[in-house]
């Protein structure tokens, strides 16, 4: 039997967010943990959280797995219950609405800080702007974010100042625009970002590394965006 | 883009900067000091205080407390600006944190004006 213990809250009804336990018989199975959240709402439709595709490219389920963020579609119980125990909390620092699911605003209002669009002002062409196959290669690496909030939500100074650093999440999709081809406002968008807060907050603990369920590396875009405010302004 | 005027220079990147210089600084005085102690052959007070009396190791002791005084403040309002805060504790937060700067600042200006004396004091 697995022991589950889920994080719940009904602002409604509860005075307090508290944790409550569950037990499922898995047939031995090593089922993903969003599995193992459906077999437990078919028991107790009060349990509430977040999904979608099912198949880690929606971002939908984020949340905290035995400690750990990651999405409950793509962690096998392998992974997140070796010892039979599963603890799921919702991602670390975001208001809870209700049980896992969270109010992903501030990081939504980070993500729009940096102008997730190409800008260019150059006059458009008749077909379309074309990139070379290396100035592609650049953006490998940073276009596949999801968007989940595992990362920002694994960084403590997101924690401590959700409303002033951008988070690894935002910073990659600025990167990723910073380093493409075909967008002209490079300098407009540093401009945004030298203050001590925006990219300056990131200590490089590298948290978001170890938590991307798309195994990207937040960490480095920041290092590269911080060569770029340290090579116009020196 | 987040206004701040507590910051030591304002910009993210000119913080960022000076705080790694002024690391470079100490690392550099430490290892000269701890070099001095250990390879002198008649380290005591006479090889000390002749040390100190000439002007480029008072000059390069100056840079160096001005160096932990910059390095400090900017490794210290990080900490004030990410645990003192309206979220962490509330509307008494500002003020508290405007102190606890203030007091950082004072403590720095004593240190820098102290360490000026004792350098060319003696």
């Amino acid at each position: 039997m697995l022991k589950v213990s889920i994080y719940r809250y009904n602002p409604e009804t509860d005075k307090a967010p508290f944790m409550q336990d569950y037990e499922l018989d898995t047939q031995g199975k090593d089922l993903m943990v969003l599995d193992v959240l459906e077999l437990l709402k078919a028991e107790d439709p009060t349990l509430s959280f977040r999904r979608s595709c099912r198949e880690g490219v929606c971002g939908s389920d984020g949340m905290n797995i035995s400690g750990r963020n990651g999405l409950a579609c793509t962690t096998p119980l392998s992974e997140a219950a070796p010892k039979g125990k599963l603890v799921l909390r919702p991602l670390p620092g975001l208001p809870v609405i209700r049980d896992l699911v969270v109010d992903m605003e501030q990081f939504y209002e980070q993500y729009k800080k940096i102008e997730p669009y190409l800008q260019n002002d150059n006059p458009a062409p008749a077909i379309e702007r074309l990139q070379s196959p290396e100035e592609r290669e650049k953006l490998d690496g940073l276009y596949e974010c999801i968007l989940c909030a595992c990362c920002s939500t694994a960084c403590p100074s997101f924690w401590w100042n959700p409303d002033k650093f951008i988070g690894p999440a935002g910073l990659l999709q600025a990167y990723r625009f910073l380093a493409d081809s075909r967008d002209t406002a490079a300098d407009e968008r540093l401009s945004k970002l030298d203050d001590p807060f925006s990219v300056f907050r990131c200590h490089g603990i590298q948290n978001c590394v170890n938590v991307c369920p798309k195994g990207l590396n937040p960490t480095r875009a920041i290092g590269h965006i911080r060569n770029m405010l340290l090579a116009r302004a020196v | 883009m987040v206004t701040t005027v507590t910051s030591f220079g304002r910009s993210g990147v000119f913080d960022w900067l000076y705080q790694r210089v002024t690391a470079v600084v100490l690392l550099a005085y430490t290892l000269f000091i701890v070099g001095f102690i250990f390879f002198s052959d008649d380290f005591g007070y006479q090889s000390w205080s002749a040390l100190f009396a000439q002007g480029w190791m008072r000059i390069f002791s100056l840079v160096a407390l001005l160096s932990t005084l910059a390095h400090a403040w900017i490794g210290l309002w990080s900490v004030v600006t990410d645990y003192i805060t309206s979220r962490t504790m509330g509307g008494k937060a500002t003020v508290l944190r405007v102190l606890v700067q203030m007091l950082l600042g004072a403590v720095a200006v004593y240190y820098a004006v102290w360490g000026i004396e004792i350098l060319w004091g003696v």
